[in-house]
């Protein structure tokens, strides 16, 4: 059949199952807004406030499932407003197709209203990028497109099109949904002397990180512990992966970790790594990390092996292909000494925070959170001192319940991401946890849940201050608060209000608690503004640079 | 550190050297020299690329620009396994007959030619391997150089 290009692109979303994307119309997309008002029985499209909330609404709405986030915006500004959620998009390994209009083919490089070469400036933070100049070109393009994002390890990808591109003419048709998915040749040989390195183990750690959840691994990880009794501690980006009760999961490793998960990956004899990549927010100090241990690296990108720390054992492959390879030559095995050494350290060096019932601790904020509402809550965090409160103390036991920016660390991420997790699990409680910092980035958003009646709840964290920032300067900067003390004066009770949603105001933990009983039953989003000191600090901590030995606990 | 030469295939697309460049950028890889040419296919090109760095920072970017959607083969060449070449100018001050003969004794001695004799300057052409042409610009700056242009390397595998 004849299409223009519009049309072609809603084909191709359709074809690639897509029925949800995000997105802000303007010059450079009319032709294909009026595509999708023709369509809009087939792809709902969501306005959001600003194109960073739309791109950040793709990604929650990828890590929430796992498919692939659609986000949509004009030429111009509309496309450089992507390019925060591209890129946080990119350091975390989501799956997203960015599709930017651009001013008609003949109108650019000449400086033209709303241009800008959108390819160059997303080159670093894609998987790749396009200009399809020609009609004939754009089915396929947008079919690669959405086969780039979901191969190996998965990412962003733009694809640009020129206005007279999306009202061009061309035959179209169908085509089956590319298989994304790869064979991963692991050698039996390879695989023998691995188990055989793991087998002879008497202190074995394995340290998992967000490629477990995105390979849906998690199953096969607890089995292959389960057998050979190893603990594991992970990443922020694996919270899920393993049920948070489950006594051989060690929990968090890293910068904000936990202190006996750091001793077992320093005292370990053998690493196995699993879908990690040692960034410098676990192995601060990558030339001290695991140096008693001889390290399995098994990650599917080749380019990982060997980056930020030297591995003895690699495996490029993805986390569920290696584990359920290795798992017959795995033998049962027990290691009580090594086990009760590190329940030692969790009894007697692990941080616990001091409860109050006067005034409202971050980890009672959460383990109130955690009480009130289902296991299958979803929580979504901005970035900063809450985000670590958050990582800390959400107890999540399932994958894709934890969703947070881990590489960028966008501040101002948060309230689109639950606004994409909240289109794509319309059924689970979306709970965005934030800060006063990160909230006023792009608290516009807010607007967009009222709109479509979405009951997200947003708990924040609000000590007035920038926190996080604060805290490296109470600790490096001898208390200089440059910047950071911001008080400002937002009622977030009549800005909930303001906007059509719903506000509230804590100072204790009962009131908290009485603040989410009646959120939970509202409709549309809801507002918590938590207050908390702004002297709270995330502990424990380790310094950039330092290592375990160094953990600061007080 | 030591300089290595990379030899790298991808599709002829327009922007796929902003790509693999920009890649260089972001990692904090140094370029030494780069040359894209056309291959006998035209859906292809070639870029030569040396770059300084230890195996360590070698292993990184071959890995990282395999990566590229667009690149088919990246190869590590060792001057000695492959044919390189490269080409390089060198415009020296020559007002006096003794420093020009010297000038051509040296040309001679590595194979280069005089493109051009003016009465005061003096350029010299030579077509050769990267070592061979280092050596040869050290021996040149004992001259007076004006002014030097090297191509950059450009190799194939034998």
């Amino acid at each position: 059949m004849q299409l223009n290009g519009s049309e072609i692109l809603v084909e191709v979303l359709v074809e690639q199952g897509v029925d949800t994307i995000f997105g802000y119309p303007g010059g450079a997309v009319l032709n294909i807004y009026d595509a999708l008002y023709k369509n809009s029985d087939r792809i709902h499209h969501i306005i959001t406030a600003h194109e960073q909330g739309a791109s950040h609404a793709a990604d929650g709405y990828a890590r929430a499932t796992g498919k692939t986030g659609v986000c949509l915006a004009t030429s111009g500004p509309g496309a450089t407003n992507l390019v925060t959620g591209i890129a946080t998009a990119y350091m975390d390994s989501v799956p997203m197709v960015a599709i930017t209009g651009n001013v008609g083919t003949s109108l650019i490089g000449k400086d033209s209203f709303q241009e800008v070469y959108i390819a160059g400036i997303t080159m670093p933070i894609t998987k790749h990028n396009f200009v399809v100049r020609d009609v004939t070109e754009l089915a396929d393009v947008l079919r690669d497109a959405f086969r780039i994002a979901n191969t190996g390890r998965p990412g962003p990808v733009l694809v640009d099109i020129p206005k007279d591109v999306t009202a061009a003419v061309c035959e179209f048709h169908n085509k089956p949904v590319a298989d994304t998915s790869e064979r991963y040749d692991l050698k039996e040989d390879d695989l023998r002397a691995i188990a055989e390195l793991i087998n002879q183990a008497e202190r074995p750690v394995i340290y998992y990180g967000g490629g477990v959840t995105i390979a849906d691994a998690g199953d096969d990880m607890l089995a292959f512990m389960r057998r050979a009794q190893i603990p594991a501690t992970g990443t922020m980006m694996a919270i899920g992966a393993l049920p948070s009760d489950e006594p051989l999961n060690l929990g968090l490793v890293g910068m904000h970790g936990w202190v006996s998960s750091g001793r077992a990956v320093d005292e370990a004899d053998v690493l196995i790594t699993i879908g990690a990549r040692f960034s410098d927010r676990v192995a601060t100090n990558p030339s001290r990390f695991a140096t008693r241990a001889r390290i399995i690296h098994v990650d599917i990108d080749a380019a990982e092996i060997n980056k930020n720390i030297n591995i003895d054992y690699p495996v490029v492959s993805d986390a569920k292909t290696f584990l359920q390879a290795v798992m017959p030559y795995i033998k049962e095995n027990r290691h009580p000494e090594w086990i009760a050494k590190i329940g030692d350290w969790r009894a007697r060096l692990d941080y616990r925070p001091k409860d109050s019932e006067t005034e409202l601790k971050p980890h009672r904020i959460m383990d109130i959170l955690v009480k009130a509402t289902d296991d299958d809550t979803i929580m979504v965090t901005d970035v900063g001192q809450h985000q670590m409160w958050a990582m800390q103390y959400c107890k999540r036991n399932h994958p894709h319940q934890f969703i947070s920016s881990g590489g960028l660390g966008t501040m101002g991420f948060g309230y689109g991401a639950a606004i994409g997790a909240q289109f794509a699990c319309p059924d689970k409680r979306v709970i965005h946890i934030t800060g006063d910092g990160s909230f006023h980035m792009n608290l516009n958003e807010v607007s967009t849940g009222v709109k479509y009646d979405l009951p997200i709840i947003t708990v924040i964290m609000n000590n007035s201050v920038l926190g996080m920032v604060r805290q490296w300067q109470t600790m490096f900067y001898e208390k200089r608060y440059s910047s950071t003390t911001i008080e400002r004066q937002t009622d977030y009770v009549k800005l909930a209000e303001a906007f059509g949603g719903h506000g509230f105001r804590c100072t204790t933990p009962a009131e908290f608690e009485a603040a989410m009983q009646q959120a939970l039953k509202m409709h549309g989003p809801v507002l918590i503004d938590c207050v908390i000191d702004r002297d709270e600090r995330v502990l424990p901590m380790i310094a950039a640079g330092a290592t375990i030995d160094d953990v600061i606990t007080n | 550190m030591e300089k290595y030469i990379l030899s790298v295939v991808v599709q002829n697309n327009a922007g796929v050297l902003a790509r693999v460049s920009s890649l260089f950028g972001r990692r904090g890889y140094n370029i030494d020299s780069l040359t894209v040419s056309a291959t006998t296919d035209p859906r292809v090109s070639r870029i030569t690329i040396v770059v300084t760095g230890d195996d360590a920072i070698l292993e990184q970017i071959i890995k990282q620009v395999s990566k590229l959607e667009e690149t088919i083969v990246v190869r590590h060449l060792v001057e000695q396994e492959a044919y390189c070449r490269e080409l390089v100018f060198v415009k020296l001050q020559a007002e006096d007959a003794t420093v020009r003969d010297s000038a051509r004794e040296v040309a001679q001695i590595y194979g280069a030619n005089v493109v051009l004799t003016e009465p005061d300057h003096i350029v010299l052409e030579l077509t050769e391997t990267p070592s061979r042409i280092d050596a040869f610009l050290s021996v040149i700056a004992n001259f007076k150089v004006v002014e030097t242009c090297r191509s950059g390397v450009t190799a194939m595998v034998r």
